[in-house]
């Protein structure tokens, strides 16, 4: 987020008159506005103004403020905290202040020093723009003026959502830096240049032409998620758990495998060898939709635990801002935010400093309002400007909550705003059962608007062997209780049969491995494939019972071992033969069937 | 800015930890500075606060005995810096770096901010290479890579100790050097602090061991500087120098319970069970301190140790610890109560590098696939030990009562392996042992091709074939 050098006139000078960990008050600046960046002493560290009296203002330091003395100098910007938006941005890693990290580290910067300046995007390069306008037309805020290919991706260079209409008084094809002049738009207030990056406030929301409803969801290839509890393209969802119950590991598998057009990644508090790790992921990783390389699409935002706090908190505002610009190009983007409940302490640290009145748990009174804007920034919504265009954000929040207690503060009020709850497990993540998403707990508000779409794009069946597969589950945990007190041969054959089924729907459908192979990520229609076949698994199973079969003979039938090991199945013929296996599993009880299903998977004769 | 040393006098304010002075100009935030009581023995501290009248100096060894009138505030000009070198192996430090064994004068080779910068996340390698460490729970389970910061999560009176010097001593990087070990006492009794150092001596490693002692009954508030010098240590060793560095924290408890005291002596609003806010984030500037950089030989591995207070994990310390370490080793009283050793309850542990760190060309290809074996198979071993106690053994059919059987064998042989050192081999031949003791058929999470070439049947074949006796 460079900030132009303001002139140091005597009105834009102060100095510091107190200082308190990442918190300073400063004198003799009048002129200041609250959120205005500011450059804090000798090494003109980044902080932003939080409160104005009449004889100081106090500041919040976005680096180590260390060193730093009363008197020294503090100079007025002019600027809010803004985002350089535009080519360039994929593939890049940012910390919270958008300085290119892989950049930095390139030029020999392996730590990072306070006070560190370099541009976000690299004024050097040169992208070949060609403009889809001529010289005359009118174009209002928010019209695509041409585009940039920046691999495989077309990135829509738009008229800047704060720019007046106006004509264009010239356009031109060529390759351009980000800061060189592509036209002029002469409007009511005089000729305005128009180049490739705009700057955009990181706490202002980007207009947009309006917003829609849900009505696709974002397909993750994750089963608990696509089949369980989907969000909705512009939807919002929490995912809190405690540690070690694979919060990390799910986002990161959102991030690669959800058919989002755009993903950005915001690393915020968290651990820096898992964002190294994610990054050498992200290079060597192919995109299945482009053949490129993951990273090729999305933006990674590190501001990993041990850098200064307030950074964490500009960290996830950055985020939204460059998802928010995706959006407007048109595009499907997906905010994957790990973790809020740092960008929460990271708030309730500076508020502490300030003094302020703590709410619930020391977090500062406005926490909910300030996650509230964070989640309404999520949305699917018409862009603005021309030609027509709609563009989502969907935004995925990991929670941390303390001791993995849920009851705290944080994920309460995440829980209000969110429309898809995905509750991390401890005893599930204990059990090894991953994704650890607990069905009893999580939710999706958005299963009845995203119903018609998947009736239409997967099964017409989907919303009820949906019903049904959560239902088994409910059912499943009423017997346990009773197991635990008579034991399981005093229930009925419906019962451990149903027992067996809910087993076979936690195995062979809800377990996922997040670095298998093949079953890393299924197609929507693949999972109700899979999912049909389960329970016809569990028909099948109360038939052989009703015909005589111990439930123990039973459950060694090959088909019933095929079925467990479906998951490794890869190829295009996935669906039908689990199609296939369905028909036989629901079928078995006629006498014979048993020696037939040791027939190679898929060459099973369908009834 | 100040070469010269400034005094100040005009104290306000003493209160624990704290120490007020009128202030003069030039004072910067973060400064050290040296307080000189009545008597003129030194005491340590560093600037917090600075606003227009005065600065508030927090003082490492307390304001005891310090009055008002004749205490002097001496400016140093700049924060505190460690000075930093090679020769620092093999000496006994005190908490803030200075020798206490009577040794010669340490000469620098150059000097560093303790407090460290972080790692910027772009430059950093991820750590992927294997780290044997002779402890088969750890090896196989939960293995360790180099860069990792792996706590060890203990309760009061289990030998968390016993085993930290275990694997300090017994690391190895597979055909690679061995590691040099920064220890860092905070707060520990004297006892084990030589326990520690018998430790390294007896296993003859002590010239290959920095040790940084803040004990018991060394001022609470120096802990806070304690792991901070041993990390830039540890920092100038493998970042400069290309050392493979593991560092030993004991306990983190004791730290976090100084920063406790620190914040309620600044009147700060309190989180969880009196933790200040910044609990998570002051343990990140430790812990994060660890890893491999591009480009740069060496590597910063990283051991804290926790006493979770009560044994309970959900602690604010241990909690916190867990959400930013990769992974926990914990240690239970049950297993040590039936004189297992290491007590490791494989269950809550974890190591998130793992997977990194091993398999074809690093372990063995089947790591990943026996891992998870004895993981499913223990795990559900616990289960049906629960359950026994609720339905009794009777209910139970012979598979699961096989799979109860290898639980315990599990436990007394695999897990508890006293003092010896394992290598990686032989903690494959002992983990084939106890899977012998099932049905091949049972061992679903191992690829058939491993299974023919090293499953065999325990006892001449007691568990061959199909468990057919399940059931009525």
């Amino acid at each position: 987020m460079s900030t132009p050098a303001a002139p140091a006139s005597p009105e834009a000078r102060g100095r510091i008159v107190a200082a308190a960990g990442p918190v300073v008050r400063a004198a003799g600046l009048p002129r200041l506005v609250v959120g205005e960046i500011v450059r804090v002493g000798p090494s003109r560290l980044l902080g932003e103004v939080i409160n104005l009296q009449p004889d100081a203002a106090t500041i919040q330091v976005y680096e180590e403020t260390a060193g730093l003395r009363i008197g020294d100098p503090v100079e007025a910007t002019g600027a809010p905290l803004r985002a350089w938006l535009g080519p360039g941005l994929l593939g890049a890693t940012f910390d919270g202040l958008q300085r290119p990290l892989a950049a930095l580290a390139a030029a020999g910067a392996w730590t990072l020093a306070p006070g560190l300046e370099a541009p976000a995007l690299d004024p050097q390069r040169r992208w070949s723009f060609t403009t889809r306008r001529r010289a005359g037309e009118e174009v209002g805020p928010g019209d695509i003026l041409g585009v940039v290919a920046e691999g495989p991706f077309e990135h829509r260079i738009l008229v800047p959502p704060d720019t007046s209409a106006g004509r264009l008084r010239a356009i031109e094809t060529g390759d351009v830096t980000v800061h060189e002049e592509i036209g002029r738009l002469a409007t009511a207030a005089g000729d305005v240049p128009l180049r490739l990056a705009h700057a955009w406030p990181v706490r202002a929301i980007r207009p947009s032409g309006g917003r829609l409803g849900a009505g696709e969801p974002l397909v993750t290839g994750q089963r608990v998620l696509d089949t369980f509890f989907p969000v909705a393209r512009g939807g919002t969802a929490v995912v809190p758990g405690g540690f070690g119950t694979g919060k990390t590991v799910l986002e990161q598998a959102l991030a690669r495998w959800s058919d989002a057009d755009v993903v950005v990644y915001v690393g915020c508090g968290e651990r820096g060898n898992e964002m190294a790790s994610l990054l050498s992921e992200f290079v060597e990783l192919v995109d299945p939709r482009t053949g490129g390389p993951l990273l090729a699409r999305s933006v990674l935002i590190a501001n990993t635990s041990n850098m200064p706090v307030a950074a964490r908190e500009a960290s996830v505002q950055l985020g939204a801002t460059i998802a928010e610009y995706f959006r407007d190009q048109g595009y499907g983007v997906a905010l994957l935010a790990d973790s809020t409940s740092r960008w929460a302490e990271a708030m309730r640290e500076i508020s502490g400093r300030l003094e302020e009145l703590p709410g619930e748990e020391g977090f500062p009174a406005y926490l909910g309002s300030r996650l509230a804007h964070f989640y309404e920034r999520a949305g699917r919504v018409v862009a603005q400007g021309t030609p027509e265009r709609t563009g989502s954000l969907t935004i995925v929040g990991a929670v941390s909550p303390p001791g993995g207690d849920f009851s705290e503060p944080v994920t309460q009020a995440s829980l209000r705003l969110a429309g898809t709850f995905w509750a991390l497990d401890t005893e599930l993540a204990h059990a090894r059962h991953f994704p650890a998403i607990g069905w009893t707990q999580s939710y999706s508000l958005y299963v009845e608007p995203l119903t018609r779409w998947y009736r239409e794009e997967v099964g017409a069946d989907w919303d009820e062997r949906r019903t049904e597969a959560i239902a088994l589950l409910a059912r499943e945990r009423q017997l346990l209780e009773i197991v635990q007190l008579v034991g399981p041969d005093a229930l009925p054959d419906e019962d451990r049969v149903a027992l067996e089924a809910a087993r076979l729907l936690r195995e062979a459908f809800l377990q996922q491995h997040a670095l298998d192979p093949v079953d890393a990520a299924r197609s929507p229609r693949v999972q109700l494939a899979m999912l049909r076949a389960v329970l016809a698994a569990r028909a099948g199973l109360g038939a052989a019972l009703a015909s005589g079969m111990l439930l123990e003979q039973a459950l060694e039938a090959p088909v019933l071992q095929e079925l467990r090991r479906a998951k490794g199945w890869s190829g295009d013929d996935v669906e039908a033969r689990l199609t296939a296996l369905a028909a036989r599993l629901a079928s078995w009880d006629r006498p014979g069937v048993g020696p037939a299903a040791g027939a190679p998977p898929g060459e099973g004769s369908a009834p | 800015m100040t070469l010269s040393v400034r005094r100040l006098r005009g104290v306000e304010r003493l209160a624990g930890p704290l120490l007020v002075v009128r202030r003069v100009p030039g004072v910067a935030l973060g400064e050290e500075v040296l307080v000189r009581g009545r008597g003129g023995a030194v005491r340590h501290g560093q600037v917090l606060e600075l606003d227009a009248e005065a600065l508030v100096v927090q003082v490492y060894e307390g304001t005891a005995a310090l009055d008002l009138g004749s205490t002097v505030v001496e400016l140093t000009g700049g924060p505190f810096r460690l000075g930093v070198s090679a020769q620092m192996l093999g000496r006994v430090l005190d908490g803030r770096g200075r020798p206490i064994d009577g040794g010669p004068p340490i000469v620098p080779l150059r000097s560093a901010d303790v407090n460290g910068r972080a790692i910027n996340p772009s430059a950093r390698a991820s750590p992927e290479d294997f780290i044997e460490t002779g402890i088969s729970a750890i090896d196989l389970l939960d293995s360790l890579v180099r860069g990792q910061k792996l706590p060890i999560f203990t309760g009061a009176g289990l030998p968390a100790d016993e085993l930290a010097a275990r694997i300090a001593t017994g690391a190895r990087v597979l055909g690679e050097e061995r590691f040099v070990t920064i220890f860092a006492a905070m707060g520990t009794p004297r006892r084990v602090a030589d326990f520690f150092r018998a430790a390294f001596e007896s296993s003859g490693s002590l010239d290959r061991v920095a040790l940084f002692l803040n004990l018991a009954d060394d001022p609470a508030i120096e802990r806070l500087l304690t792991p901070r010098c041993a990390l830039t240590l540890a920092e100038h060793l493998a970042f400069d120098l290309g050392m493979q560095v593991l560092v030993v924290m004991t306990d983190v408890t004791n730290y976090g319970e100084a920063l406790r005291e620190l914040a309620t002596a600044r009147e700060e609003v309190p989180g969880r069970r009196g933790y200040p806010g910044y609990l998570y984030t002051d343990l990140a500037t430790l812990f994060e301190r660890a890893g491999r950089v591009h480009g740069r030989p060496g590597s910063l591995t990283v051991l804290p140790i926790v006493t979770m207070p009560d044994d309970d994990i959900t602690h604010p310390i241990p909690d916190l610890t867990g959400y930013i370490t990769e992974g926990q080793i914990v240690l239970s009283r049950e297993l040590h109560g039936r004189a297992v050793f290491p007590p490791i309850d494989a269950l809550p542990c974890l190591s998130r590098l793992m997977n990194a760190g091993i398999g074809e060309g690093k372990t063995r290809p089947e790591h990943r696939a026996v891992a998870d074996q004895l993981y499913a198979l223990y795990a559900r071993g616990r289960e049906l030990r629960r359950l026994v106690t609720v339905i009794g053994e009777a209910a139970l059919s012979t598979a699961e009562r096989r799979v109860l059987a290898f639980a315990d064998l599990f436990e007394t042989r695999f897990v508890g392996q006293g003092a010896t050192r394992r290598s990686l081999d032989e903690t494959f031949a002992l983990a084939w042992q106890v899977l012998g003791e099932l049905p091949r058929e049972e061992l679903i999470r191992v690829p058939t091709d491993v299974l023919d070439r090293f499953w065999r049947p325990a006892n001449g074949g007691a568990a061959n074939g199909r468990a057919r006796e399940g059931g009525p």
